[in-house]
């Protein structure tokens, strides 16, 4: 704009320049004239033209600006949408290569046929949750999910979002006015958030051979609490035992496969049990429901006997991922973030939810390890990683190393402190804190209204804590129930974690041992199988290095020490965790222990000598960003597009049995481990 | 795609997939044979709540009902959406899907969790049909049956609420298979001549959603049953009184005491105006649906031979295929001559123009009523859906409901004519738009007739079995069950932001009806249906079914 006028005001200059020739007196006097008046004109033209220029510069570019990037913006979006479904994929098989097959398409062609039904146990946390019926705040929600899906509602009200989420502190049910129930249908946990898969592939694969609605199950639960409550409440179990009977018979008699995942495989031995027990407690579906129903039990990532991650969560609602972020960041958790207090109010959140009882430790010290010992101890973290290459030189290593190395003492599940964790017993003075009076009340009215309940602890509960320097797995209970006495007299009510002596006594009949395999007999079900299906090659939590937090009145008084690092020679602890071989999540121990050497052959545990096999899938990082979560990872979910994996689950809904999949596929020192536990039979 | 909606949700799949619309409706359409899944392609239905609480986003169909639900304490546990592949006959869906051995698992597990309280099923539209199907095959021994024993229904059922019943068919149905077109397309060929019959986006619309249609069996569900002892022959109707101004004062002015403006309105109509033939479904021509009887044509359908098989079909029409292909054009100008049919030949009509569909949908319909409902042949499962073929199931202390709605015209029969013979316009037939009636009789309006209504099925089709066939101990009700006959008289939305109303009585809007839910809370609740107050009656169903002839 501006050179098309600047270009005219040069013509008209000539023009008027060329203009009169009559009188040149006249003219001359004219002229100046003319050229006084032109060059005011020029001048304020001039200045307009600035004037102009500037705020051309300033709104329209500004306009230009915007408008630029909205066309481009619906122009990739265009694109976006015109683009082939099968783009991406082509971009990467140019890339990478061909992919294999998705293991649904190469059994495809095989010739495999969908034969048995199929029933999915979700896990904690992978389950969504809906709302039916709020309080004020959370108006225009109804029947929408409060957890998975995008979590949109933890930004917008957390406040409301945590109070919804909570359950009563004493009952462990809902609170009064909140109705919030697990998502029903395939679409309760195929994707944990968009684009997080959960079981969707391995639902897509088994399509692929013909399964279809009718043939498969997600036995959606409310996973936040205690699982005889899941029948009390919603009538789950019931609901569960129906749906199996009713594919049994319209599938023409075929036994189910049953594929619990992390907690559900807990939840699924729980129902086992309830099916078969009789009616006021239990299904009444008489002793063979199970021989007659279920042909295989596939676990993935099964936590039988605990997760130690569980522990620091309801100790002090922190576990690796957190304590990473608190090193890093120290202030962000720390303050009042959005005018309230995070951990606090998560873990208050977490408290209340009793189904997170049912992963502590299991099996108290028999299982995982008194003071100065534990089964996994000549475990060595720097072999890990030429363990992951190569296979074979596990036991050479593990030999060769167990001289020199220090054992780490994976038994003490919590320390006090980095030195307390590494010195031999005898050298630790502890005091006993159970006697400990809980002193004056920590808590004041800055603390507002978040409530845990170590504000009803004194400093005295607090440091007499510390003071016992060391828990184990069995004093870990007596921990939680100093420090969280509400919580466990609800959680033990519904949940137990010892070794039963007698498995023929009386109180064995009760709904709380049912999800302890150490205090249960498996079905009588010679025929049935049973996989325990989990990743090895990841470092996994064991044991945790804490500190007392800097005293300030409303925070919780414990933290995961995270300047506690290993030596050079032993990296197993980092950043305050002691990590042992696993799936990120359970350790090798408590998913395998079970399969391996619990349940193995005809034990006290399973009297009826069901068939166990254990199935291990070594991690292997994804290659590269394209390939997302990986083929072959071993990680606690992902481990559910393991290809590996998701084929043997295929193989077996197919009908295979344990033996046509080749029997156990060992990676890990899982048999000499569960060797070392002394565990009567 | 996989397990992402083909129907419902926002369609967004035509629309995207714009060079493969051919692709949705490959998927969508079953198999002309079987009724099946064609080859490699599984279609299944979404199951769950959210099967069909929104048929696309903000257009709700049982969301309202299961929100109101929710407030007075229901949850997942004891809430269940019976949600069946609705393309398929009803027992293909069993065969298939084993929907119906799932409705009936379902229904023993509510029953059994919610301490042996008896459930109330609340069907919709077609699932009336299917439920109806439901109650007969629970209680039939196992092969074709679900082997439920004769107390089933008795034990698990307190109370069927049927929305917006479809229990003798409705008229749509008809004109939809034999060309393709409801009111709704007729006016927009109307509107915009050439937009339908131009071939867009290179595909003939019409011919193909005609063609996808007519592979689904469950269309067939809703033909009109009944023959003309229901919906009149070529002289008489049961509704010929109904006037449609009337009908329409009635609508504006609700205010006014029904009973006066009824009566004295329909004495004026009765001596001023000539009766409508609504027993004529399809007439060929004004004129012909206007006639009396004998100055028709009396071609009988049987004559309707396929003469000359030569076919119309040549390369330029494309992939495209419908069996009007095959037909001659002398045939359908045969068809055309024959000028009124009634729901009876009706049926000989539809046998003639789309035979492969009715060979394999009257396997699994039937269409008439029983002489003697005791003949052994009425155990077959085709029977079942029928209810004027069928007997209600042994128990007394249940209730039936009929909720739906009046007050809004709606299509009864059809003014047809032939379309301009073009070559690849495969689809003959087409409503004739200009037929208009005159001022005195508005029922006719662009080519179709009309009479009260919730837009989609007829008072009669919805009404009769409850007012009548039913009402009372009757050989299609032999243990006495109770009917109760709920009438919604609609009121369009008064504003803009009350969205699709609250008094709504048309079709899939009356599930948002206040006064409707209200009913339904009420009886799920516990109440029976005299503590609802019984009947509430706006038209003139009763006096509509007294005139109907059937055995009872």
């Amino acid at each position: 704009m501006s050179m098309l006028k600047r270009r005219k005001g040069s013509e008209t200059k000539k023009a008027s320049n060329s203009e009169p020739q009559t009188d040149k007196d006249y003219e001359t006097r004219e002229k100046e004239r003319d050229e006084k008046q032109k060059k005011s004109k020029q001048e304020d033209y001039e200045n307009n033209k600035k004037r102009n220029l500037k705020k051309w510069s300033c709104v329209d570019s500004c306009c230009w600006f915007i408008g630029c990037i909205c066309s481009i913006w619906w122009f990739l979006l265009f694109l976006y949408n015109a683009m082939p479904a099968s783009f991406p994929q082509y971009v990467t098989e140019a890339i990478t290569g061909p992919l294999p097959d998705p293991p649904g398409v190469k059994l495809h062609k095989e010739g495999l046929k969908a034969n048995h039904p199929v029933v999915f146990v979700p896990g904690i946390v992978t389950g969504g949750l809906e709302l039916w019926e709020g309080h004020q705040c959370a108006e225009g929600l109804f029947r929408k999910r409060l957890w998975g899906g995008t979590f949109g509602e933890v930004y917008k009200r957390p406040l409301c979002w945590v109070e919804h989420m909570s359950l009563d502190n004493e009952t462990g049910l809902d609170p009064s006015g909140v109705r919030i129930r697990p998502v029903s249908g395939l679409v309760a946990a195929d994707y944990f958030a968009a684009g997080y898969f959960v079981w969707a592939v391995l639902i897509a694969n088994l399509a692929r051979i013909g399964y279809e609605e009718k043939n498969m199950y997600m036995a959606a639960y409310d996973w936040r609490i205690s699982f005889q409550n899941t029948e009390v409440r919603d009538q789950t179990l019931s609901r569960m035992k129906s749906n199996i009977e009713l594919m049994v018979a319209t599938s023409g008699g075929r036994k189910v496969v049953i594929i619990p995942h992390s907690m559900g495989v807990l939840y699924f031995l729980h129902f086992m049990k309830w099916v078969e027990a009789p009616a006021p407690m239990g299904g009444g579906g008489g002793s063979d429901w199970c021989a007659k129903h279920i042909k295989a039990v596939m676990n993935i990532g099964g936590p039988f006997l605990g997760v130690p991650k569980a522990v620091t969560g309801l100790f002090s609602a922190e576990a690796k991922d957190i304590a990473v972020a608190r090193a890093i960041a120290p202030g962000v958790l720390d303050m009042d973030v959005f005018g309230f207090q995070t951990l606090q109010h998560v873990m208050r959140m977490i408290r209340t939810w009793d189904s997170t009882m049912s992963m502590v430790p299991k099996g108290g010290d028999t299982i995982w390890g008194g003071l100065d010992w534990s089964p996994e101890e000549d475990y060595e973290c720097n072999t890990k990683k030429i363990k992951s290459n190569d296979t074979q030189t596990v036991s050479q290593n593990g030999k060769g190393s167990s001289g020199n190395a220090k054992h780490a003492n994976y038994g003490r599940i919590i320390s006090f402190g980095k030195d307390v964790a590494e010195v031999h017993s005898s050298k630790i003075e502890r005091m006993d804190f159970r006697g400990a009076v809980k002193g004056s009340n920590l808590a004041n009215t800055t603390c507002r209204d978040v409530w845990t309940e170590y504000d009803d602890m004194g400093v005295g509960g607090i440091n007499a804590i510390a003071d016992y320097k060391v828990y184990t797995a069995g004093s870990i209970l007596d921990l939680l129930h100093f420090v969280a006495p509400k919580m466990m007299k609800r959680g033990s009510a519904h949940f137990s974690y010892g070794i039963a002596d007698n498995l023929d006594d009386k109180k064995y009949e009760h709904y709380k041992y049912w999800s302890n395999p150490l205090e249960t007999k498996l079905p009588n079900a010679p025929n049935m199988e049973i996989f325990s299906m989990y990743g090895v090659g990841i470092p996994t939590e064991r044991a945790y290095v804490y500190k007392l937090s800097p005293a300030a009145g409303c925070y919780i008084p414990f933290q995961i020490d995270t300047s506690a690092e290993g030596g050079l020679e032993s990296t197993c602890l980092k950043g305050g965790v002691l990590s042992v071989d696993g799936d990120e999540t359970v350790p090798v121990l408590s998913a395998g222990f079970m399969g391996a050497k619990g349940w193995r052959g005809k034990t006290r545990f399973n009297p009826s000598g069901i068939r166990t096999y254990i199935r291990e899938y070594n991690h292997a990082p994804p290659a590269n960003l394209l390939e997302g979560r990986g083929t072959q990872s071993g990680a606690h979910v992902d481990i559910m597009g393991n290809f590996a994996l998701i084929e043997d689950i295929i193989r077996v809904a197919a009908g295979a049995t344990g033996d046509d999949l080749g029997g156990d596929q060992v990676y890990s020192d899982i048999f000499k481990w569960s060797e070392k536990i002394n565990l009567r039979l | 795609l996989f397990r992402k909606r083909l129907w419902g949700g926002s369609f967004t799949e035509i629309f995207k997939r714009f060079g493969w619309p051919l692709c949705w409706l490959e998927h969508l359409s079953l198999h002309n044979e079987t009724g099946l899944d064609p080859p490699g392609i599984r279609v299944r239905a979404v199951s769950g709540l959210v099967a069909a609480d929104y048929f696309a986003p903000g257009y709700f169909v049982w969301a309202v009902l299961i929100q109101n639900l929710a407030r007075i304490g229901y949850e997942g546990k004891n809430m269940y959406m019976a949600a069946y592949d609705w393309r398929l006959s009803f027992q293909n869906t069993e065969i298939r899907d084993q929907a119906l051995s799932r409705l009936k698992s379902k229904i023993e597990l509510m029953y059994v969790t919610n301490g042996s309280k008896k459930v109330v099923v609340v069907p919709h539209s077609m699932g009336v049909i299917y439920f109806l199907h439901f109650l007969k095959w629970v209680e039939s021994p196992p092969p074709m049956g679900g082997g439920g024993g004769p107390g089933w229904c008795a034990k698990h059922i307190k109370a069927i609420m049927n929305i917006g019943p479809a229990f003798l068919g409705v008229p749509k149905a008809v004109s939809g298979m034999l060309s393709a077109e409801a009111r709704d397309i007729a006016v927009i060929r109307a509107v915009a001549p050439g937009f339908l019959d131009s071939k867009f986006l290179r595909l003939q619309t019409l011919e193909h959603v005609m063609r996808v249609s007519r592979t689904w069996d469950s269309i067939v569900s809703l033909m009109p049953k009944g023959g003309e002892t229901i919906w009149g022959n070529l002289d008489w109707s049961p509704e010929e009184e109904h006037d449609c101004d009337s009908a329409k004062k009635r609508y504006l002015q609700c205010s006014l005491s029904e009973k006066n403006t009824n009566h004295s309105n329909e004495k004026r109509g009765f001596q001023a105006k000539e009766r409508m033939k609504y027993g004529r479904i399809i007439s060929f021509g004004k004129a012909a649906s206007e006639l009396p009887s004998s100055q028709l044509p009396t071609l009988g359908s049987k004559e309707l031979l396929r003469t000359s098989t030569s076919s119309n079909s040549d390369a330029s029409c494309g992939e495209v295929w419908t069996e009007y292909d095959e037909m001659s054009r002398e045939s359908i100008q045969k068809v055309a001559e024959n000028k009124a049919y009634t729901a009876r030949t009706l049926i000989d009509l539809l046998r003639f123009v789309a035979p492969k569909m009715m060979q394999r949908a009257e396997a699994h319909f039937s269409h008439g009523i029983a002489e003697n409902l005791d003949d052994p042949k009425y155990a077959h499962y085709k029977y079942w859906s029928n209810p004027l073929e069928t007997k209600l199931p042994e128990a007394p202390d249940m209730e039936i409901y009929c909720l739906y709605g009046v007050g809004i015209p709606t299509e009864r029969s059809y003014v047809y004519k032939l379309s301009p013979s073009d070559r690849c316009n495969s689809i003959p037939f087409q409503i004739d738009t200009s037929a208009d009636g005159s001022d005195g009789g508005g029922c006719l309006k662009g080519g179709v007739y009309f009479v009260d209504g919730d837009e989609s099925v007829p008072v009669l089709s919805a009404g009769f079995m409850c007012a009548k066939g039913w009402r009372g101990r009757t050989r299609f009700n032999p243990s006495g069950i109770a009917t109760y006959i709920r009438e919604y008289q609609h009121k369009p939305p008064a504003s803009l932001l009350e969205g699709r109303g609250v008094e709504s009585g048309a079709h899939v809007d009356i599930m948002g009806n206040v006064a409707l839910i209200e009913d339904v809370l009420r009886v799920a609740a516990g109440a029976t249906g005299a503590e609802l107050g019984g009947d509430r009656i706006y038209s003139d169903i009763i006096k509509m079914s007294e005139r109907i002839n059937i055995r009872l």
